[in-house]
């Protein structure tokens, strides 16, 4: 007979009720279920949100307006400090030439990212955005809570007026990054300058109400516990349950090489798989779950097709943070299509609000 | 349970999953059935029972070294991207002496090394002298060390060149030292595979009658399958299939090993690199066809460690080595090509995966401790 321990009976009878799961239920998913349970199961979840048989895409490029930062967090090695050589911020022209280039491929996103550069405040992103968008029939996916909450801050408005000041400028969604790993403990080793868990929340919940909806990520494989993950899932779905802004979840894993905790191992393709099955499992409200081609690879990533995953995320057409620290992995859109295809799925191109633009 | 049983009957493998469960032999619809059901985890459902089975939790892996004695090849392949001809026009070709191939086993003289991987090309100016001489300086350089060498192509080879039916040589290389055969050379037994891509090289009937001389001789195999060119499902059923009969005959092999065609630098450079799905599917569908197969081996090499490491879950209880030397092919797909793993890497990746590790010899036996005091942690896979 193929094995399920009766000791996970309990969850995969509330899996297949649709029931959600507690925390300690998700430890143990994570502790005891074996990689092809949560792969039946995952799977199952995602069948019944996304039964189409369709794996969906958007082409997008990153653009990392600056690379100045001072809040040196310690898995990063793109930053300059304030002052220091090398650091810059990119010309209007030289952005406008990147967006042109990504909307001559058909691309319709954008995501722009820097750091918490001092120069900059709210003026220079009113107007970056507005000439973007007189100019550009694209989706500004920008600039990550912890950019805006330094970004009001500097520019003397509370949270709220600068998220508004920045959507009537063009800004129309917020990726999920910076989310680390929402628990303080983690944060204060990892990155004890970039705020709290609380204030990373408190930032998207605005944000939310105000009717911009965003992504979350999760950077897991760091120092963090399996308890952690799990509090950073449970914080997230909480949050998900009061306001229904985040359209997909996104995990990936810590890159140590080239960083200041190098001495980390680097996290394995079964815990990603792992990971993704388990946030599948525990994230009962977030329609959408994003593979890492960036972080775990074309095989890994096609993977995780079977473990949770429905979209494969941006078609990087440009990405210094994580190549930066050595994660070298870049998937052409055919490529992409082909592993999609080989998996067994339709592939659709999509846009950022999810909707199916085009299904291959 | 309820979950795994809905999942296999939407894939259509209830019927295969009944006959698994009672020990009945598939049928070469169930292995089409196998190779087509798109979800992949409810194959890999399958190919788990039988490996716990088999197996439990234990996962094998042994100590070794490959020697790729040399690289003249007479055969040009097409799939291939290792050899270099005899006519010597590329310049590339070399052939080690048994000294020099010695010499570079006895620097890994500190490392308790328990297989020695031995192949290479058809190089048509070695007599069959130097294949014993091989044998013996190897073995002369690491008598700890059990000798894995030949694919059925090479031993075809010396026997020709011994000028003798390969029955009478086989007798003079074990006692020279061959413990046993890797099983390389079989690709894809199809007549269409083999006119195109490796017209040259013994053909499937050819290393069948190796592979079952071998066998009579004492003398223990694997059985492989090269994958991801262009064969048809159809052929690899077939393939398989022709494996499973051959070991009923003869029970002489010890594990199937499912080899991922790597195109980069081959004249089938067009090709795309194998997806992750393939690698574990072809796995998978083995593990439950070959029901008289005692072991199925993720090549980690061909297939990146991150997924050799999800092959414990897709049939395979064999990981191959530490593997220090390699050099016919390396796979993509990975930030850094790596060649060895060490000891404790290994053992990492297979605990990790909930898994037993196992040290073994070439010839599966257990070696008493899987973690001898003074190997080195990880550094990272």
């Amino acid at each position: 007979m193929i094995d399920t321990t009766s000791a996970l009976e309990e969850i995969e009878r509330k899996i297949l009720a649709g029931e959600r799961l507690s925390l300690e239920e998700g430890v143990r998913l994570f502790r005891e279920a074996s990689p092809l349970q949560l792969s039946s199961w995952a799977d199952l979840v995602r069948r019944r949100l996304h039964p189409e048989g369709v794996v969906s895409y958007v082409i997008g490029r990153n653009i990392n307006y600056t690379n100045v930062c001072w809040v040196q967090c310690k898995f990063c090695t793109f930053y300059r400090m304030p002052g220091q050589e090398g650091g810059y911020v990119l010309p209007q022209a030289e952005i406008f030439r990147k967006i042109q280039a990504l909307v001559d491929l058909g691309g319709t996103e954008i995501l722009i990212q820097g750091g918490l550069n001092p120069a900059l405040k709210i003026e220079y992103f009113e107007e970056l955005f507005r000439a973007i968008k007189a100019r550009f029939p694209v989706h500004l996916h920008g600039l990550s809570p912890v950019e805006i909450i330094y970004l009001a801050k500097i520019s003397r408005l509370s949270e709220r007026d600068c998220l508004q000041r920045l959507k009537a400028a063009g800004l129309d969604s917020i990726p999920g990054a910076g989310a680390e790993m929402l628990v303080d403990e983690v944060r204060e080793q990892i990155a004890p300058l970039k705020g709290s868990a609380a204030a990373w929340l408190d930032l998207m919940r605005t944000a939310h109400q105000l009717g911009i909806p965003s992504t979350v990520t999760m950077m897991y494989g760091s120092v963090e516990t399996v308890e952690q993950r799990l509090e950073h899932l449970v914080k997230v779905r909480e949050l998900q349950d009061e306001t229904g802004g985040f359209r997909a979840f996104i995990p990936w894993s810590f890159q140590p090489s080239g960083t200041h905790l190098a001495e980390v191992k680097r996290a394995s393709g079964l815990d990603y798989l792992r990971t993704v099955a388990v946030s599948r499992l525990m994230l009962d409200n977030i329609p959408n779950i994003q593979a890492s081609w960036l972080t775990q690879g074309p095989k890994i990533g096609q993977l995780a097709l079977q473990y949770g995953v429905n979209d494969m995320g941006s078609t990087v057409l440009e990405e210094n943070v994580v190549t930066a620290q050595g994660a070298i992995f870049m998937v052409p859109l055919a490529e992409i299509e082909r592993l999609i295809r080989d998996a067994g799925f339709r592939p659709a191109r999509r846009n950022t609000k999810y909707e199916i633009l085009a299904v291959a | 349970m309820k979950a795994v049983l809905e999942q296999l009957r939407r894939a259509g493998l209830d019927a295969i999953h009944d006959k698994v469960r009672e020990g009945r032999r598939l049928d070469f619809e169930d292995g089409m059935r196998l190779y087509q059901a798109p979800d992949l985890t409810a194959v890999a459902h399958l190919a788990n029972l039988v490996r716990e089975r088999r197996s439990g939790r234990r996962t094998y892996f042994v100590r070794n070294l490959h020697v790729n004695y040399t690289n003249i090849c007479n055969k040009l392949c097409k799939f291939c991207s290792f050899y270099s001809p005899p006519n010597g026009e590329d310049g590339k070709g070399y052939t080690l002496s048994p000294e020099a191939v010695a010499a570079r086993i006895q620097r890994y003289a500190g490392e308790p090394i328990r297989e020695i991987h031995m192949v290479a090309g058809i190089n048509p100016k070695l007599p069959y002298r130097y294949y014993l001489d091989l044998l013996r300086a190897v073995r002369e350089a690491r008598p700890d060390a059990q000798i894995k060498a030949f694919t059925m192509i090479e031993l075809a080879q010396i026997a020709r060149v011994a000028r003798r039916p390969l029955a009478e040589v086989l007798p003079e290389l074990r006692a020279a030292g061959l413990a046993a055969c890797p099983g390389g050379g079989a690709e894809v037994f199809s007549e269409r595979v083999h006119e195109e891509l490796f017209r040259a090289k013994l053909d499937n009937q050819g290393w069948f009658d190796v592979a079952r001389t071998v066998h009579a001789a004492g003398i223990p195999s694997n059985a492989t399958m090269l994958y991801g060119h262009i064969e048809t499902v159809e052929e690899k059923v077939r393939h398989l299939l022709h494996m499973r009969d051959l070991q009923d005959e003869t029970g002489g092999f010890m594990c199937f090993v499912p080899l991922a065609f790597d195109p980069s630098g081959t004249e089938l450079g067009h090709l795309p690199v194998t997806t992750g799905y393939a690698n574990l599917r072809e796995i998978a569908v083995a593990r439950v066809l070959l029901d008289n197969f005692p072991h199925v081996k993720a090549f980690w090499i061909m297939i990146t460690p991150a997924v050799a490491q999800m092959a414990l879950w897709y049939g395979a209880d064999d990981i191959d080595g530490t593997v220090s030397h390699y050099e016919i092919t390396h796979a993509l797909g990975t930030a850094s090509h790596r060649q060895a793993l060490s000891p404790g890497e290994l053992l990492d990746l297979i605990r990790e995966a909930d898994r037993e590790p196992v040290e073994r010899d070439a010839l599966y036996n257990p070696i008493e401790q899987a973690e001898p005091a003074g190997i080195g942690r990880a550094t990272g896979v």
